[in-house]
């Protein structure tokens, strides 16, 4: 439980005066993520500002400084039967709130529970001018001002510094069950969507390795029943497949290879590619491993009515998001304009041009 | 912005008469008088005209020429909104989105629908239930007002604490800026690269832009919904079953309380056989699969049973639920019926406030001398409270804002915000100052100055001018420079 909020506050002031850009570092699981800048930064660490703030179970509603490893945020929840239905993955021992937030991570959950950004309640954020603000709330619903909070999804910390977020939190289902079967990966694709307009309770569904995965969970007896009309071979240690797929540990994951990141209508028809896929968020997230050229990628994630970005690997000096039309990345820069008028955070982590 | 209009009504008129139907260029006082206003009356101003464009290419047009001659701009949905964001601005155009009422295409396996933004909210639902699909949020004006609307305040309704609000349930939108182009935020997949333009677009009260299309997600209609109402002699007894079925891990699909006034106003109404004698009333909504909800209705049932509910009732068909629903979703026009006029007001409050809110509201009733009634969104902790008073008695209205601006100051000071989904538009714009400092008010402008530079978006609402804020003025300045190089690139 550390409040190093005013460090924070005159690390970014003298940062200004010095004309400094900062790098913001929660303390680096995801150092692989975004782009390699080449500005000359200085490391402004928020993974020392830790400590759950707030936390009442019957609200549903926890606040925590932004370097709250989750781990602890997971841990203070578990003993009241909550959890942070968005499963943000695990990079490392020490992934940060702050840190999932930035880069609007979420886990096999994402599709029906939301992502880190649909939680959000609320931030404290020192902005540019070394300004400590807060905007949103602890409450459910707050429309007055702009969203800042959700803004911050996303933008790789480009925008300020994160010191405080307020997320809901939900209960853990009461039981919970995996259903796999062969198919090819089209086929997935289909029954997954197919299964996900049914009306049951449905909490993740991915294919890997010529299997299609479907979670239920939820009562106990919806589950049950469910699985009995469903059909299927039962997975055993099912919490262990899913944790490896939020956290990146199964094998399709492992090596040096370039990972991509496809985020695209959930029915889009497969692309034409050599590689190895692995769908999740039935069939809306597409992991991509294979020889591909970055211009080729986003004209299929186009067609596919989304994007595709470079999540690990490959060439970082080049831009690794998704080509911005030109009026959103004018949008973007007069954003950046409104929060870090001098530049001072991240520069080139998100865009080269940012 | 100067005071003096650049252009004359006439001038302005013709212009957009060359490429818009004369017809839906509007400029007589008798057909814009329903323009003056929203769903709320009490502000009104009559525009320099409306206009009804039908085509995207034609929005943008009416931007450039606004943007051109620096005239205000005011989307318009449905105008049920109850901030007055539509109210039209005296110098200004009223942008209506009346004419875009297409549901473009539904696709039942993605579960999503794109639609244009003048489409009501509940024609969405009605056309996806052929799939067995529907559109979560449902704001109780669902007949009513429009997708368009629904995004620019980020509406909710009773089903928000386990479906979400708009913000959760968009997938893009197509914004028009103030110079006329066109952009995308957001895609077909869940998530984007980069900043989360959609979620600051969601809830901007038409300062940033003009939505012209909206793709949505779709939810399967549940299995079976069933609802349970129960009656408790103290408003505290009634939290604290609230707070007691969210600790036992049960999300209802909706959790709406009523106070004592609210309970025999929407009973009158609806006749739906409330227990007229309690205090305060829970109507929770489980949905879900049959067997799920049957197993979470029992366990309710006996909750609130232990937590001292005096009476405890649960449908046991699709007419009973909707006719237990019916007093709810009418109780803004129940109370309507029990005094001539009454003002809306939509704080929210951390949910253990709540005991604490109502008495103190009771206390600030008697000391302004004006009945208030109670309906709340329990589950999400949304208040709103419903001042009586006569706008026929000189007076009456402005000790009803005094009232109203006390218990948006409650809200703020027990954790809680001034507007949980009704926007502040002009009408919550002075309690702006309550909730943010005037640092925090400059980055809401600064944010404002990047979308808009001119501000001719909706101006006047949303966000309070400051007066004295030099950092602000330096730091729109830059923007609007920046504007201006990215005009040229
Ligand atoms: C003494 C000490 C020892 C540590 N030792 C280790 C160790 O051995 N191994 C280890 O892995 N970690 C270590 N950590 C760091 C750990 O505690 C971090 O909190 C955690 O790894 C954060 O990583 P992340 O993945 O959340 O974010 P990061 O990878 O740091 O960041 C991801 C993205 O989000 C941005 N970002 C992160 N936080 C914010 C924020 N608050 N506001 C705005 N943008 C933000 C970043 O700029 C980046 O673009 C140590 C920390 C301390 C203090
Ligand atoms: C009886 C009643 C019950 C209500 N119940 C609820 C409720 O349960 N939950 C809730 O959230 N709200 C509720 N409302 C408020 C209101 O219905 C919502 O705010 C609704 O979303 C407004 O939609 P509209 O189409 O009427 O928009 P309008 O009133 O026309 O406009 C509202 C705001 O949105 C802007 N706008 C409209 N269309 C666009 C567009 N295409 N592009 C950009 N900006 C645009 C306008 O400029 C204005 O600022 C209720 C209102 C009434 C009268």
């Amino acid at each position: 439980m550390t409040d190093r909020s005013e460090q924070l506050l005159e690390q970014v002031l003298a940062a200004k005066a010095a004309g400094q850009p900062l790098r913001i570092v929660g303390g680096n699981s995801k150092a692989f993520l975004g782009r390699q800048a080449d500005a000359e930064t200085q490391d402004l660490n928020v993974g020392e500002h830790r400590g759950i703030v707030d936390y009442n179970p019957v609200e549903l509603v926890l606040t925590a400084r932004a370097g709250t490893p989750l781990r602890e945020i997971e841990a203070a929840l578990a003993e009241h039967g909550q959890a942070l239905h968005f499963e943000p993955p695990h990079f490392g021992d020490s992934d940060t709130l702050g840190g999932t937030l930035a880069a609007n991570l979420s886990g096999p959950a994402r599709p029906w529970s939301g992502s880190v950004r649909d939680q959000v309640l609320g931030i404290r954020l020192i902005n540019g001018n070394g300004e400590h603000l807060r905007f949103g709330g602890q409450v459910m619903k707050n429309v007055a001002g702009y969203d800042v909070s959700r803004l911050q999804a996303g933008a790789l910390g480009t925008l300020g510094v994160m010191t405080e977020i307020s997320l809901k939190v939900m209960p853990r289902p009461a039981a919970s069950l995996t259903l796999v079967r062969e198919m090819s990966a089209q086929q997935a694709i289909q029954q997954m969507n197919a299964r996900a307009a049914e009306p049951k309770p449905l909490t993740a569904a991915c294919w890997q390795g010529g299997r299609m995965y479907l979670r239920l969970a939820g009562a106990q007896s919806a589950v049950e029943a469910t699985a009995a009309k469903w059909g299927g071979e039962v997975l055993e240690q099912a919490d262990g497949f899913w944790r490896s797929l939020q956290d990146q540990q199964l094998d399709y994951f492992k090596g040096e290879a370039p990972l991509w990141r496809f985020s695209v209508r959930a029915n889009a028809a497969l692309a034409p590619l050599p590689g190895a896929w692995l769908l999740d968020w039935a069939g809306a997230q597409r992991w991509y491993r294979g020889d591909a050229e970055q211009p080729q990628l986003e004209q299929l994630a186009r067609e596919a009515g989304g994007q595709v970005s470079l999540f690990r690997g490959g060439d970082r000096s080049g831009e690794v998001m998704h080509h911005q039309p030109q009026a959103l990345a004018g949008l973007q820069t007069r954003m950046k304009q409104a929060f870090d008028p001098h530049g001072l955070f991240n520069p080139g982590r998100l865009y080269s041009w940012l | 912005m100067s005071d003096q209009p650049r252009v004359s009504q006439a001038q302005l008129a013709a212009e957009l008469r060359a490429f818009i139907d004369p017809d839906y260029v509007i400029t007589d006082n008798e057909t814009m008088k329903p323009y003056e206003c929203d769903g709320m009356s009490m502000y009104c101003e009559m525009p320099l005209l409306v206009v009804l464009p039908e085509t995207v290419a034609q929005v943008q047009q009416v931007m450039q020429v606004c943007h051109r001659y620096q005239v205000p701009v005011v989307a318009r949905g449905a105008g049920t909104g109850l901030s007055a964001g539509a109210m039209p601005h005296a110098d200004g155009v009223v942008l209506s989105l009346a004419k875009f009422n297409r549901i473009l295409e539904i696709d039942p396996l993605a579960r999503t629908a794109r639609l244009q933004p003048g489409v009501r909210n509940q024609a969405i639902s009605e056309a996806a239930a052929q799939y067995g699909l529907y559109y979560g949020p449902d704001p109780s004006s669902q007949i009513a007002c429009t997708i368009g609307g629904n995004v620019a305040e980020n509406s909710g309704g009773v089903h928000c604490l386990k479906y979400g609000l708009t913000v959760h349930n968009v997938l893009s939108v197509e914004l028009i800026t103030v110079e006329g182009e066109r952009v995308t935020l957001g895609s077909d997949g869940l998530d984007v690269c980069g900043m989360d333009l959609l979620a600051l677009a969601t809830g901007s009260e038409g300062l940033l832009g003009i939505v012209t299309e909206v793709q949505v997600r779709l939810l399967p209609v549940p299995e079976r919904a069933r609802v349970v109402l129960a009656g408790f002699d103290s408003v505290q007894k009634a939290g604290d079953a609230v707070g007691g079925i969210i600790a036992h891990g049960i999300i209802p699909g909706g959790l709406e309380m009523m106070d004592s006034h609210a309970i025999i106003a929407a009973d009158d109404f609806a006749g739906a056989g409330y227990p007229r004698e309690a205090k305060a009333l829970l109507l929770c909504e489980v949905d879900g699969t049959e067997e799920e909800v049957e197993e979470h209705i029992e366990q309710a049932e006996t909750l609130f049973r232990e937590l001292g509910a005096t009476s405890v009732r649960t449908s046991r068909s699709e007419q009973e639920r909707a006719l237990l629903w019916k007093g709810r979703k009418s109780a803004f026009p129940a109370v309507g019926r029990i005094s001539p006029d009454y003002y809306c007001m939509d704080g929210t409050i951390p949910r253990s406030q709540l005991a604490f809110v109502l008495t103190e509201m009771e206390r600030l009733s008697q000391e302004y001398d004006l009945r208030v009634a109670n309906v709340f969104h329990a589950g999400d902790g949304n208040l709103h409270p419903l001042i009586l008073f006569d706008a026929n008695v000189p007076g009456e209205f402005e000790r009803t804002e005094a009232f109203g601006s006390r218990i948006l100051q409650l809200c703020v000071e027990v954790g809680g915000c001034i507007t949980g989904e009704h926007g502040v538009g002009v009408e919550k714009i002075r309690q702006m100052a309550i909730q943010f400092n005037d640092l925090e008010l400059a980055q809401f402008h600064a944010v404002k100055a990047a979308f808009d530079p001119p501000g001719i978006l909706n101006p006047g609402k949303g966000v309070p001018t400051l007066r004295f804020c030099q950092e602000y003025r330096s730091l729109e300045h830059k923007c609007q420079q920046h504007a201006v190089e990215a005009d040229h690139d």
